[in-house]
């Protein structure tokens, strides 16, 4: 068995043909018929699909056709991408049953690439959540322990990988939803630049904020991953029409002597949980150990920061989700010849959305209403300006930024449901991140004390230079790795039935 | 007692306004590789971008942006160094995303003016109308409600969409408030559509054909009493499709306004419809309350940013002005104001230059156009170069000028071109109408009529010059008319010794 292998593994193990991408993938498919019943990280499984692109993969390798590094290593897709013929919930009732007529950019890319897509990953329905406990279907349970979440909105993605069941992931990210999942799962998951990874087939949540992004066990299987993605789109007017660094050098350079790391003071402190904090603490004593220098820097204006994301994302939302309507897919309640378009329309509306998608559209729609956009969206946008100005106020002094990831490791499935306050701060760290349209990484830094559970370690660089925090986080990654003696997941307990 | 127009604007002055969207000709879409083709089978031109399917983005057509700055700089407007669109939010089944991309408060032109000119009771009077605002935006599908009485949504049995629609660029070119027109308001109105049609036209960036809706107006009108400087409240009518509904449009709203106002009533603020039959307008649906459109920036898209020598290079390929190509060809044909302006009112101006240009006589191209061709083109209600071709026309002229046909047989000649008959020479020959140029022949038919009535021709011997016109009238008789009456009285009164 592979499974608990890292994609650059497998991939070396494809190219000397040592395994065939048919049999990788139907170890995979083994591990998620035993675990998934438990985890349930998985929508769909495309299992036809990607056994069919597998043997393609296969047939070109025998035929000596030259094929991109991670052909034939499979992946977990989070349900929030389009991919033709495949159904595409965004974790919703409302889009039961849709079977989009194209790929997203994102797809069509990791086609191209030989990679194999196993299937959907479950996210919190239109990726409004930090717990993956809004999907329409049921939550996903961190491989950790299975009271508890996995993160979100794509813990899917990430549960997928701290169980085995993938290799790779891809997950989108508008406030959080790559690094949080990524730190409570002890897996790496990269947000990257804005523009950096196209938009075009991304279920719009907040599409000011939204980036899809690579999710991976080790540093380098998501730089090898983010480089397949990356790239301008002419669909996407938002993409960024720049070469993109190499990210795959930097991840295996493992050299930061004389690098600069700033560590925000206002990301720390009250609301961060104590193990968190120490893991943090440690993770810089190693960073210094490694030739780096640590500057404490501060950046005023993230106190606003979580505010001003919930006007700005809620009202993008509030329009995004309006195309939702029962006249050309998904979901359809009430038409039964007696009603009129609108009152159809409501009913699928009320039926098809769950709470916090409810909350928010009408937490959106209120903010933009007229008489209210200036003091509420056009604050809230202000807001976002004065956080890029500390971002770039900060990046003089320092390469990249750090802090925790998520202020708390995994908390229990249903302890924070009626509270969504509560819920919101989990991201208060992530936030600042989308808000100013740079890359963030989270990657493993330890276990907290008080709980055992995996701490995330957040590490943010300036816009377009998404290698800098591939080469801190390469760096860091090797020297826990060195002091551990394994890796983070080796000391995760063994799941039921697990291979 | 109800006021007629001419009662209304003694006691009223009207403040006009006009929104026209223009239908972009570009081969694809505002935001989407489709086509735009019109009359295309129902959803053939759609995709994941114009269907709103999820996931799918926008992207900006150059080429929209590119005649809608075309468009500005020919109503002298400003181009914006920036400008963004915006989101306009509301929900209704033929809008697939359910918000319209449009720009909003940073339109791509601003600022800019167009000089119409109209006759008035004191001859020809220019009027500048101020343009605001040119903007792009988008444009919906089509619903079809079946069933019911109305054709309307409400009552309807179902409603078939087509998309095909959506997405096709639009212009939308926003007038300040026109002042000072008074009893005008209707002409102006019109005229500035017309000239705004022919601007249009002559950049090429739009069919510009209302019947097919490829340009449409909004008459924006209130009322105030003469004198009191107060605004009235405004009725928007929706869609007007011909220039003549412009007028009439105007027309009906200003009676409706003044009478509601003479006898008390107040002036709801509303949409309504133009009805084609009768003239007037009818409220479109009420809506209880203003709709809130939550406008916003567009996330999805980049502010639009034209560079300047980008602009500067499209205000070179701009086409000459209407109003100075009118002055230009006045000038050239010396065509006396009044019949310029009935020229461009027939909207022949294009027609009677290519004539000219061919080498036909101004002044001839201009009556034949105008004149017997024009008269059968409006009983059958269609254009004349339906009917005939320029070149036809040309051809008529040229062979009258040599002499070859006279007035009376050309307009037979036009008949059988009408009629299918071939071209002019085929009609020609069909019809057996060739002049009769033959002096002998004619020479016969001008003694035989001096033998019928010798005492005219006494008359004419003796110096009476017009009594010569009853023996034309004889010869031209006795020759079918396929004499050239000229000619023939050349011959005439050189044989009388005169
Ligand atoms: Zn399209």
């Amino acid at each position: 068995m592979m499974i608990r292998d890292s994609a650059a593994t497998m991939a070396a193990a494809l190219a000397k043909k040592e395994i065939s991408a048919v049999d990788l993938a139907n170890q995979h498919y083994e591990q998620i018929a035993a675990v998934d019943k438990d985890v349930h990280a998985f929508l769909y499984l495309d299992k036809e699909g990607a056994l069919a692109q597998a043997a393609e993969v296969d047939k070109k390798r025998a035929a000596g056709e030259k094929l991109s590094p991670l052909a034939g290593v499979p992946l977990a897709l989070k349900d929030v991408l389009t991919q033709k013929g495949v159904p595409t919930t965004c974790g919703s009732k409302i889009l039961e049953g849709w079977r989009p007529p194209y790929d997203a950019t994102v797809v069509t890319k990791l086609k191209e690439a030989g990679i194999i897509i196993l299937g959907k990953t479950n996210m919190d329905e239109f990726a409004m959540g930090s717990s993956t406990e809004n999907s329409a279907y049921g939550p996903t349970k961190n491989p950790w322990d299975l009271t508890r979440i996995p993160g979100g909105s794509g813990g899917g993605s990430s549960a997928s990988l701290a169980a085995f069941e993938a290799p790779l992931a891809i997950g989108t990210d508008t406030g959080g939803s790559i690094r949080q999942p990524a730190a409570v799962t002890g897996t790496v998951g990269v947000k990257p630049t804005y523009g950096g990874v196209s938009r075009y087939g991304l279920v719009a949540f907040s599409s000011s904020l939204d980036q899809a992004g690579p999710c991976a066990r080790t540093v380098l299987d998501t730089a090898l991953l983010h480089q397949v993605i990356a790239g301008f789109d002419p669909k996407d007017s938002t993409s960024i029409n720049q070469n993109v660094p190499d990210i795959v050098a930097a991840a295996k350079k493992q050299d930061i002597k004389g690098m600069k790391i700033g560590v925000v003071k206002q990301l720390s402190g009250n609301g961060y949980q104590k193990g968190v904090e120490n893991k943090f603490k440690e993770s810089l004593d190693e960073l210094v150990k490694l030739g780096a220098e640590i500057v404490e820097v501060s950046c005023p204006n993230f106190e606003y920061a979580l505010a001003a994301y919930y006007l700005i994302a809620p009202s993008e939302c509030s329009s995004n989700l309006a195309r939702f309507d029962s006249i050309r897919f998904g979901l359809r309640v009430g038409d039964d010849g007696s009603k009129s378009a609108e009152e159809v329309m409501n009913l699928t509306r009320a039926a098809g959305f769950g709470r916090e998608v409810k909350r928010r559209i009408i937490l959106g729609t209120y903010a933009l209403s007229s008489g209210y956009y200036d003091a509420y969206y056009g604050s809230a946008q202000k807001v976002r300006t004065l956080i890029k100005r500390d971002f770039e106020s900060a990046f003089t002094k320092c390469d990249v930024l750090v802090s925790p990831t998520a202020p708390t490791t995994a908390f229990k499935i249903g302890e924070k449901t009626n509270d969504p306050l509560a819920m919101y701060l989990n991201d208060i760290a992530t936030i600042p991140v989308n808000m100013a349209g740079i890359g963030g990484m989270s990657l493993p830094c330890g276990l907290a004390e008080e709980d055992n559970l995996p701490v995330g370690f957040q590490i943010m660089s300036p816009a377009m230079k998404d290698d800098r925090m591939y080469l801190v986080g390469g760096a860091l990654e090797a020297a826990l790795i060195d002091k551990w003696g394994k890796t983070i997941l080796d000391f995760a307990p063994k799941l039921v039935g697990s291979k | 007692m109800s006021l007629n127009y001419e009662q209304a604007v003694e006691k009223y002055e009207p403040t006009l306004g006009l929104e026209v969207h223009v239908e972009l000709n570009t081969k694809s879409k505002m935001f989407c590789g489709c086509a735009t083709e019109f009359g295309a089978q129902p959803n053939t031109q759609t995709c994941p971008v114009c269907l709103g399917l999820p996931g799918s983005l926008p992207v900006v057509n150059k080429k929209a942006i590119e005649s809608t700055i075309l468009i500005g700089l020919a109503l002298n407007c400003t181009i914006a160094p920036y400008s963004r669109f915006a989101r306009k939010n509301y929900f209704y089944p033929d809008m697939p995303k359910n918000f319209q991309t449009s720009q909003y408060d940073e339109p791509i032109c601003v600022n800019g003016y167009l000089d119409v000119e109209i006759e008035t009771d004191d001859g020809s009077k220019s009027f500048r109308v101020e343009i605001e605002r040119v903007h792009m935006e988008e444009d919906t599908g089509k619903s079809l409600h079946v069933g019911g009485s109305t054709g309307r949504i409400h009552g309807a049995d179902y409603s078939l969409l087509d998309y095909n629609r959506a997405g096709i660029p639009l212009v939308e070119i926003v007038t300040r408030i026109i002042p000072n027109t008074g009893k005008y308001a209707p002409q102006v109105a019109r005229a500035y559509v017309a000239s705004l049609r022919d601007i249009l036209r002559g950049l090429k960036v739009s069919d510009v054909k209302m019947e097919q809706g490829s340009l449409r107006c909004d008459v924006n009108l209130s009322l105030s009493e003469i004198n009191s400087g107060k605004l009235g409240t405004r009725s928007e009518t929706k869609n007007v499709n011909s220039l003549r509904s412009v007028e009439r449009a105007v027309n009906g709203e200003f009676i409706r306004q003044a009478n509601r106002l003479t006898s008390g009533e107040r002036i709801i603020q509303e949409t309504r419809h133009f009805l084609e039959e009768s003239g007037q307008t009818r409220p479109g649906r009420s809506k209880e309350q203003a709709e809130d459109y939550r406008y916003f920036p567009e996330p999805d898209l980049v502010p639009v940013i034209p560079d300047n020598k980008w602009i500067e290079e499209l205000r070179k390929t701009l086409p000459e002005k209407p109003s100075d190509r009118r002055k230009r060809l006045q000038q050239a044909w010396s065509v006396p104001d009044k019949e310029m302006s009935a020229i461009v009112n027939a909207e022949l101006l294009d027609t009677v230059e290519e004539t000219v240009l061919l080498g036909a006589d101004p002044t001839k191209a201009r009556s034949w156009w105008l004149g017997e061709i024009s008269r059968i083109a409006n009983d059958r209600s269609v254009f004349p170069t339906e009917l005939i071709s320029v070149k036809d026309v040309y051809q008529i002229i040229t062979l009258i000028s040599q002499g070859e046909l006279t007035d009376k047989l050309a307009r037979q000649v036009v008949e059988g071109v009408i009629a299918g008959e071939g071209s002019p020479a085929d009609v020609i020959t069909k019809r057996g109408l060739k002049v009769v140029s033959d002096d002998s022949q004619l020479m016969k038919a001008i003694e035989d009529a001096i033998a019928a009535a010798p005492e005219t021709a006494d008359r004419v011997r003796g110096g009476n010059i017009p009594a010569a016109g009853a023996l034309i009238g004889s010869v031209m008789k006795a020759t079918g008319g396929k004499a050239d009456a000229a000619k023939v009285r050349e011959l005439l009164l050189k044989h009388l010794g005169q």
